[in-house]
């Protein structure tokens, strides 16, 4: 089985983390490959899992009645995705549909949360990644809540 | 790096309208319009640089400013791009080929097109904002080996909201230039970015340390943009930002723009972020 550690290391995401740390995570990593069109998780099903994008583009969809699916952001290379591995009920809130073929490291939620009860440290360094990553879907939330471009440049 | 914005000075009588003619209405958008402009005078011209506004006169109803977004070495064809958001505007969209408008300018600083020679450049722009830019745009596209890399980053409302699609479409497939686009929202018909603007700029190429960053938008958007700059590693003295204020005169005499002790109409529209910083967060004065 080929080590997930130097993909994993070379990650923008764990760039702040220790070897031993990233040696804990790659025990709950596995690598995916899904081709476009196809969808990584959907609205309702268990959070098992977040993912580390390593190519293509994924789109956050939240179906609408009478509206049908709307895009409510799209995520690429470099970027994390999905933090509701980490949050009871541990249930997708949105779906995500693969734009283009995409590859990613796909983190098992419970495996990871289970070495962060053991190993604070880690826990901490992932939880701040999380939440920093959380700052900024809120931000830019709210930037779009506040429909900028509407009424003047 | 950067250290200063040009300023040209128009007509020799800055307060007295030159008679222009529509040449052409262009529907961009839904609530956006071009009108494209050509002095009665047929000798006459305006000379201005990139990020400078006129003053545009509806006979009978009012006066309001106006980025130009044309081409600056077509000084004989102005273009002006706004949206309908008040009276002046409305009476803007009706105008139709061979009626008159009233044109005093130009006005204000310009992006720092020499400052930006021998640096990768990059454009931020979000909504009607696009529309300043342009002429920064044609001037790097007209000078391309005077610059590193050029990357613009756009952001709009929905797809439908996109200015000037077309010629974006042609920036798109140019090899010298880098062109990202992203929307607000969207459906599953739009195959592009779905997020805001300032998220773009964490992927884009440039090399942070010799970059000309030149941001115009919203100023919430701005303030982001510049944030996400700065996180990116540019400098804030390398990031100008166009400030809309209320313009009226265009020459710093009625104080309609002031803020504190600075005219956006004469001191700006442009500003080098580290110079404005400090009124950045101002609430309108």
């Amino acid at each position: 089985m080929t080590d997930l550690y130097p993909i994993i290391r070379s990650q923008e995401f764990f760039k702040e983390f220790s070897e031993e740390d990233v040696h804990e995570v790659v025990g709950c990593a596995t690598n995916i490959v899904l081709h476009q069109g196809q969808y990584v998780f959907r609205e309702g099903e268990p959070a098992d899992h977040f993912y580390l994008i390593r190519h293509g583009r994924v789109s956050l969809e939240l179906f609408a009645p009478g509206r049908g699916a709307v895009v409510v952001e799209t995520v690429e290379e470099g970027e994390p995705l999905g933090w509701s591995w980490l949050i009871p009920p541990y249930k997708w809130h949105f779906a995500a549909r693969c734009d283009t073929l995409l590859r990613a490291i796909a983190l098992d939620g419970q495996c990871l949360r289970r070495k962060c009860e053991e190993n604070p440290r880690l826990g901490y360094h992932l939880m701040r990644r999380m939440a920093e990553m959380m700052e900024s879907r809120l931000q830019a939330s709210i930037l779009r809540m506040l429909d900028l471009y509407g009424d003047k440049r | 790096m950067a250290t200063s914005v040009e300023r040209t000075v128009g007509a020799a009588d800055p307060m007295v309208p030159v008679p222009y003619v529509v040449e052409r209405f262009i529907r961009e958008t839904q609530d956006t319009f071009s009108l494209e402009l050509e002095p009665f005078d047929p000798t006459g011209e305006l000379r201005f640089l990139p990020g400078q506004f006129n003053m545009l006169y509806v006979f009978g109803v009012g006066e309001v400013p106006i980025s130009i977004s044309g081409d600056a070495a077509e000084p004989r064809k102005l273009i002006h791009t706004t949206r309908e958001v008040g009276v002046v505007t409305r009476a803007m969209r009706s105008l139709k080929p061979g009626h008159t408008i009233g044109v005093r300018g130009p006005f204000g600083t310009s992006w720092p097109m020499d400052e930006a020679k021998g640096h990768d450049v990059i454009l931020v722009a979000g909504g009607i904002g696009l529309a300043p830019l342009r002429p920064a745009l044609y001037w790097i596209l007209r000078n391309r080996d005077d610059y590193g890399k050029v990357v613009l980053l756009y952001g709009t409302r929905s797809p439908e909201d996109i200015l000037y699609s077309k010629e974006l479409a042609k920036w798109r497939s140019q090899f010298d230039l880098e062109v990202y686009i992203t929307v607000d929202r969207a459906t599953t018909e739009w195959r592009g970015n779905v997020g805001v603007v300032t998220k773009l700029i964490g992927r884009a190429p440039f090399d942070p340390s010799d970059t000309v960053a030149m941001v115009c938008g919203p100023e919430i958007m701005m303030r982001f943009a510049v944030e996400e700059l700065a996180r990116r590693g540019v400098s804030t003295s390398d990031i100008y930002v166009s400030m809309e204020r209320n313009m009226k005169c265009g020459i710093g005499l009625c104080g309609h723009c002031q803020l504190r002790g600075e005219f956006v109409c004469k001191d700006g529209p442009v500003y080098r972020f580290d110079v404005i910083e400090p009124l950045f967060l101002e609430r309108e004065l």
